[in-house]
């Protein structure tokens, strides 16, 4: 049931989701489109057409200043100066216990600015971290969350959706966008951030709107994409379609007691990275994350497919079939629209880890049938 | 906006049974509709007794479960295999073919009016 919670604050596009018919709820602080219709038929249309999403909820946290890379590799866990000038980056900022504060996309909009965005119920955190580690580095960091609104194009007729409402002269910008790059663009009208990002498995573009923009954005979007089948799409289709994707969701895959390496991503963490003299650059968590590098993980987030029907949920227990034994526990689960059986992902002790392992759950005191499976359970096909 | 038929009874869980012999028990349209798009159903068989105010099944949707409480106390007399095998019916038609189980009334159970439902559900 959608939680209403009155102290929520409400999106720059609350009027048109109410238009819409949306299904609300409490998300992060925030009170945002559930579903506007049917979350499996959103879901779909991203997938075969396009979805459109209101991400205003998410935080936007601007660093600049001519230290303003050397301040987010001393902040971060990434090799932020290595991004070149119009690409964006995944990281995140990590504790010095080498824990996940929250995980990031950040944009390098120029060689001094860069856009950092945090996820909602993070902001704040993320902010705080931010302004205490680039003392002593000449940058600033100003949180714009209040002022950008941000609305996604997600699914294989993005491209043409957005461009057939982008100002001409930036048409071609659009067209040769690479996944992970982003532009300024005139689209409605607006002069938008253009990014060719997601967090839906598909491609597709997210539009940092001036939030006195958004709704006409918004407004333009919606019509632009009726012929090519877009529909707008709630936080219930962006959960399915991120977790049949294998992307986490701080909150359930990451948290203050995970580090980046259980979940998978120690990719993101660059202990390479150096100074210009060669030196190992110092940034935080890097002593503990170097640490846990070396010795094996006490479990390691895997994928899960279901053989029977009914889905696992986060917080069940993953338990050895027959005997019951909990070895581990699900972090996000659903019936996965795309594929029409139940998938999850879960945390389980690497010894139940291999791919093909047969494992249960213990769905509200019945074990069911699952197997470790990829943590992307579905890709894109490519065209 | 709500809808919410006069010939049936309804339960402060969002069930609702008709006056029929045995009665047909189903979800209303409300609670339908607050779940979402349903996606598995897990009902009594056939002969299992039941009691009002108990679980006796449950509803789940891509986001959600919900258990079923019966609205009295009685023996499952017909289950209704089509909503097992397409859940979505329940969602379409939650009065008619998503109709849930027949059970043989022994004892009913609290019960509310059309009315009293309608101002349950603020509609």
């Amino acid at each position: 049931m959608s939680n209403d919670s009155t102290t929520d604050r409400p999106s720059p596009l609350h009027e048109q989701h109410v238009a819409l018919g949306a299904a609300l709820t409490g998300f992060g602080g925030w009170q945002m489109p559930l579903r506007y219709d049917s979350d499996i038929a959103e879901h779909r249309a991203v997938r075969e057409a396009a979805g459109l999403f209101d991400l205003s909820h998410m935080g936007e946290i601007e660093v600049s200043g001519p230290q303003a890379a050397a301040a987010l590799d001393y902040a971060l866990v990434g090799n932020l100066s290595a991004v070149k000038t119009g690409r964006a980056r995944y990281t995140m900022i990590c504790a010095e216990d080498g824990s996940v504060l929250d995980d990031l996309v950040v944009y390098r909009l120029d060689n001094d600015h860069f856009v950092v965005v945090a996820n909602a119920s993070n902001v704040e955190v993320v902010l705080t971290a931010l302004t205490e580690r680039v003392e002593g580095f000449d940058a600033v960091v100003v949180d714009r969350s209040e002022e950008t609104a941000l609305v996604a194009v997600q699914g294989p007729r993005a491209e043409e959706i957005v461009t057939s409402i982008t100002a001409a002269a930036d048409v071609p910008t659009v067209r040769e966008m690479p996944y992970y790059a982003s532009a300024r663009a005139t689209v409605a009208g607006a002069t938008v951030l253009l990014a060719r990002t997601g967090y839906t498995g598909e491609d597709g573009f997210e539009l940092f709107v001036p939030v006195e923009q958004a709704a006409e954005v918004w407004a333009a979007l919606l019509e632009a994409g009726q012929p090519f089948g877009l529909v707008p799409a709630g936080l219930s289709a962006r959960d399915s379609l991120r977790l049949e994707a294998g992307m986490p969701l701080y909150g359930h895959e990451l948290d203050t007691t995970t580090t980046p390496y259980e979940a998978g991503l120690g990719r993101v963490v660059k202990l390479e990275k150096t100074d210009d003299a060669g030196a190992p650059l110092p940034f935080v968590g890097r002593a503990a994350l170097e640490s846990r590098r070396q010795s094996a993980p006490a479990r390691v987030l895997v994928g899960l497919r279901g053989t029977a029907r009914r889905p696992a949920r986060a917080g069940y227990d993953v338990v050895l079939p027959g005997a019951g034994t909990v070895i581990g526990s699900v972090t996000s689960g659903a019936p996965s629209p795309t594929l029409g059986h139940p998938i999850a992902m879960a945390y389980v002790t690497p010894e139940f880890s291999a791919e093909g392992t047969e494992l249960a759950v213990d769905v509200r005191g019945r074990q069911e049938p699952f197997v470790v499976a990829p943590l992307r359970a579905y890709v894109r096909p490519t065209s | 906006m709500s809808n919410v038929p006069e010939n049936l009874i309804y339960t402060a869980e969002h069930e609702w049974l008709d006056d029929g012999t045995p009665a047909t028990v189903g979800i209303t349209a409300n609670a339908a509709e607050a779940l979402g798009d349903i996606v598995y159903v897990e009902l009594p068989e056939v002969g299992t007794a039941v009691t009002a105010g108990e679980v006796f099944g449950e509803v789940e949707s891509t986001k959600s479960v919900s258990e079923l409480y019966s609205p009295v106390t009685g023996t499952v007399a017909e289950v209704n295999d089509s909503v097992v095998d397409a859940p979505e019916t329940v969602g379409s038609d939650p009065y008619g073919a998503g109709w849930l189980v027949k059970i043989t009334v022994t004892e009913t159970g609290p019960t509310l009016t059309p009315a009293q439902y309608t101002e349950l559900i603020g509609g």
